[in-house]
């Protein structure tokens, strides 16, 4: 889809919603978006039925507004509480079978290669942790092992949110929830160490603390897919429900895990290394550019 | 220039070097010229023919020889992409996602690999994902064997997949193609199965008539279809195709009612698109006769020399050959069995799965009886002779 297909012909512009016409007039495409600009500008995601205070559905506002290229994007998610907000975006996507999802966009960006030689078409999956690293996993970790260029965000609230509140693989060892009456008997599953035993050109571990951060981890995440290889994100998007996290403390809880367990921590082989600061270097070149004109 | 010293640059996918025809033209007009070959080779061939993006496969027996063929095709240029998927749920699955990609999109499987991926496959038409499958049917586990048998085909009955069942290699080379033609039609937009008797015709040779290797199919075009590709090149709408029903309520019940209907419907209209390829979707011989077979798949050939040592005998038994198991050939097997007297279902399953379709079928609109049987299972061969024996027992 260029912006040419996103723009309403003229003369039809009148008769089209004013949701469609504030997200062509007042939205994302074409530019580059900032944190300090949330409220002030259309975003691809705003209304959906998350639960009050849920810090999945922030980190997911976070990442549609870091989407690099959203008139060119495919979004691919299965079951799970992250999918009811990303499909409520102005961004296709698809819903899948359980753990399809790496399967699914292997297929997707290599049939989009074939068909649109001449224009990249990114292909992001977020999904939650059930989604990936249990049910998920083999599909997952094939697609890294294949170097399938697509980005895999993981929204991982260490529980299947959305079947009830059971374990998952990346529950914290010893919690208790339901499928889990003893506890956890086993470790969180490093997701992180597999993403890199796998190859996978970029690797990043985060929490919703610092909005800015999410944004660049997502673009960095996406332009490195492109043209080196397969990126992971690993998103601590706590379930505020499951884990009784009272709703104005949320924010305190991610700073808390964070602080505790989920530092922020960005992996990348050398040539996704180079690639990016190429990139970036261009980037500041051309604001410096345009803010002294 | 050899091949192997030709530079990268150098090197031309054959694909490009094919002639694009018209599909009607390609199955009815096009001089054909006969090899005898096994059922994988005629895969192989339709595969070279057909145009194929791309081919994602993985092994299992029988089916495995067809898509290392399709390997060899891609590394000869006549398939655009190639890969060998982690299993069947993913196979089947990224199959799914290069068809939502819009482009044309070719696996194969055999029993136990179809019965892994069938949440996959049986999500496709819902996704209305054009593609085609090629399905070497066998025994499914347990006990383990690796042998014909089609009860596979009765998990895929109720999907709302297309599905073609080939007697011989003749039927698999020329099923496949109709198959992609078929299932990329807008008012269709399905997936294809095209299913084959494991080894008695993959790995067996028979005579097959094909069109010159120079010609292929028209290409898929990514912009034809009842939905629209997942590609985003569309404006965009707070919906998406594969996500209609987000929560259960009332509007969202009718939604997936209506969008099963449909999905059903496009199978009925898939009917008119195989009679242009195919011919009928069924084979009469013998019509005006009291007995009749009705059978599908390689039972039709033992059904067929059974008919012929009948006629030798001065006897007349009519033998109907169905071609499609989805569209099923409802009016076609009412007008035609429509003065039978006794009708023989031979089959390579124990379920007779094909019995109860004919059944159903033909229930209050003939009175003839509908044997169920002769069946051969877990590998077995179908004896000329077991058909007859049936055809005599029903005379005494």
């Amino acid at each position: 889809m260029s912006l040419e297909t996103v723009r309403p012909s003229p003369g039809y512009e009148d008769i089209l919603p004013i949701e469609y016409r504030d997200l062509i007039k007042h939205g994302q495409y074409g530019r580059e978006v900032k944190v300090s600009e949330m409220g002030k500008f259309k975003e691809l995601v705003e209304e959906h039925p998350m639960c009050a205070g849920c810090a999945m559905t922030l980190f997911i506002r976070l990442t549609m507004m870091a989407l690099p290229n959203p008139e060119h994007t495919i979004n691919v998610g299965t079951a799970g509480c992250g999918r009811l907000a990303i499909s409520q975006a102005n961004i296709p996507f698809i819903y899948g079978n359980y753990g399809d999802t790496n399967s699914v966009a292997s297929g997707l960006k290599r049939g989009l290669e074939l068909r649109f030689p001449n224009q990249v078409k990114d292909v992001v999956v977020m999904a939650g942790d059930g989604g990936l690293i249990d049910i998920g996993f083999q599909g997952l970790m094939h697609s890294w092992f294949r170097k399938e260029r697509f980005t895999t965000i993981m929204l991982d609230n260490e529980v299947y949110g959305n079947t009830g509140g059971q374990e998952s693989g990346m529950t914290m060892q010893g919690r208790v929830l339901k499928m889990a009456p003893r506890g956890k008997l086993v470790e969180k599953i490093d997701a992180m160490g597999l993403a890199k035993t796998a190859g996978c050109a970029y690797i990043a571990r985060i929490a919703p603390t610092n909005p800015a951060r999410v944004l660049r981890t997502v673009r960095r995440a996406i332009l490195i897919a492109r043209e080196i290889g397969p990126t992971y994100i690993q998103a601590y998007t706590s379930c505020n429900i499951e884990y009784a996290i009272p709703t104005p403390e949320v924010m305190q809880d991610a700073f808390d895990v964070e602080k505790e367990r989920y530092g922020f921590e960005e992996i990348m082989t050398e040539d996704a290394k180079a690639y990016i600061t190429e990139i970036e270097k261009k980037q500041k070149e051309l604001a410096k550019s345009k803010a002294k004109k | 220039m050899s091949e192997s010293t030709q530079t990268k640059e150098e090197w031309v996918p054959k694909g490009d070097l094919q002639e694009v025809k018209d599909p009607e033209w390609l199955f009815h007009e096009a001089p054909r010229k006969t090899e005898f070959i096994t059922g994988s080779e005629a895969a192989r061939e339709a595969i070279r023919r057909a145009n194929v993006d791309i081919a994602i496969s993985y092994p299992i027996t029988p089916q495995s020889e067809t898509m290392q063929q399709a390997g060899y095709l891609y590394d000869e240029g006549y398939i655009k992409e190639y890969y060998r998927g982690e299993e069947e749920i993913g196979v089947m699955s990224a199959i799914g996602g290069s068809s939502r990609a819009g482009v044309r999109s070719l696996t194969a499987t055999s029993g136990p690999g179809l019965m892994r991926g069938l949440e996959a496959i049986s999500s496709w038409p819902g996704a209305r994902t054009p593609l085609v499958l090629m399905n070497m049917c066998r025994v499914i586990n347990t006990p383990l064997a690796i042998q014909p048998d089609n009860i596979e085909i009765s998990f895929l009955l109720n999907t709302g997949i297309l599905h073609a069942h080939a007697e011989n290699q003749q039927d698999f080379f020329d099923y496949s193609l109709a198959a992609f033609m078929v299932s990329e039609e807008v008012d269709v937009t399905l997936p294809a199965v095209v299913s084959v008797d494991g080894f008695f015709v993959t790995h067996a040779r028979g005579q097959v008539s094909m069109f010159d290797e120079k010609y292929k199919l028209p290409p898929r075009d990514g912009w034809r279809s009842a939905v629209p590709a997942m590609d985003n090149e569309n404006p965009p709408a707070r919906i998406s195709r594969d996500a209609p029903i987000q929560k259960s309520n009332f509007i969202s019940y009718h939604m997936h009612a209506s969008w099963q209907q449909e999905v059903f419907a496009a199978v009925e209209r898939s009917a008119k698109y195989w009679r242009k390829y195919l011919g009928d979707l069924i084979e009469v011989v013998n019509p005006d006769a009291e007995e009749f077979i009705v059978s599908s798949g390689a039972c039709v050939s033992q059904a067929r020399e059974a008919v012929r040592q009948e006629g030798e005998k001065g006897r007349n038994v009519g033998l109907i050959k169905i071609k499609t198991i989805r569209p099923w050939p409802k009016l076609e097997l009412v007008a035609a069995l429509k003065n039978a007297k006794r009708i023989l279902v031979p089959e390579f399953n124990q379920a007779g799965w094909l019995h109860k379709e004919l059944c159903s079928t033909l229930y209050g609109q003939i009175s003839a009886e509908i044997v169920p049987g002769p069946r051969v299972y877990g590998g077995m061969t179908m004896p000329t002779e077991m058909v007859l024996e049936w055809l005599e027992e029903g005379r005494k």
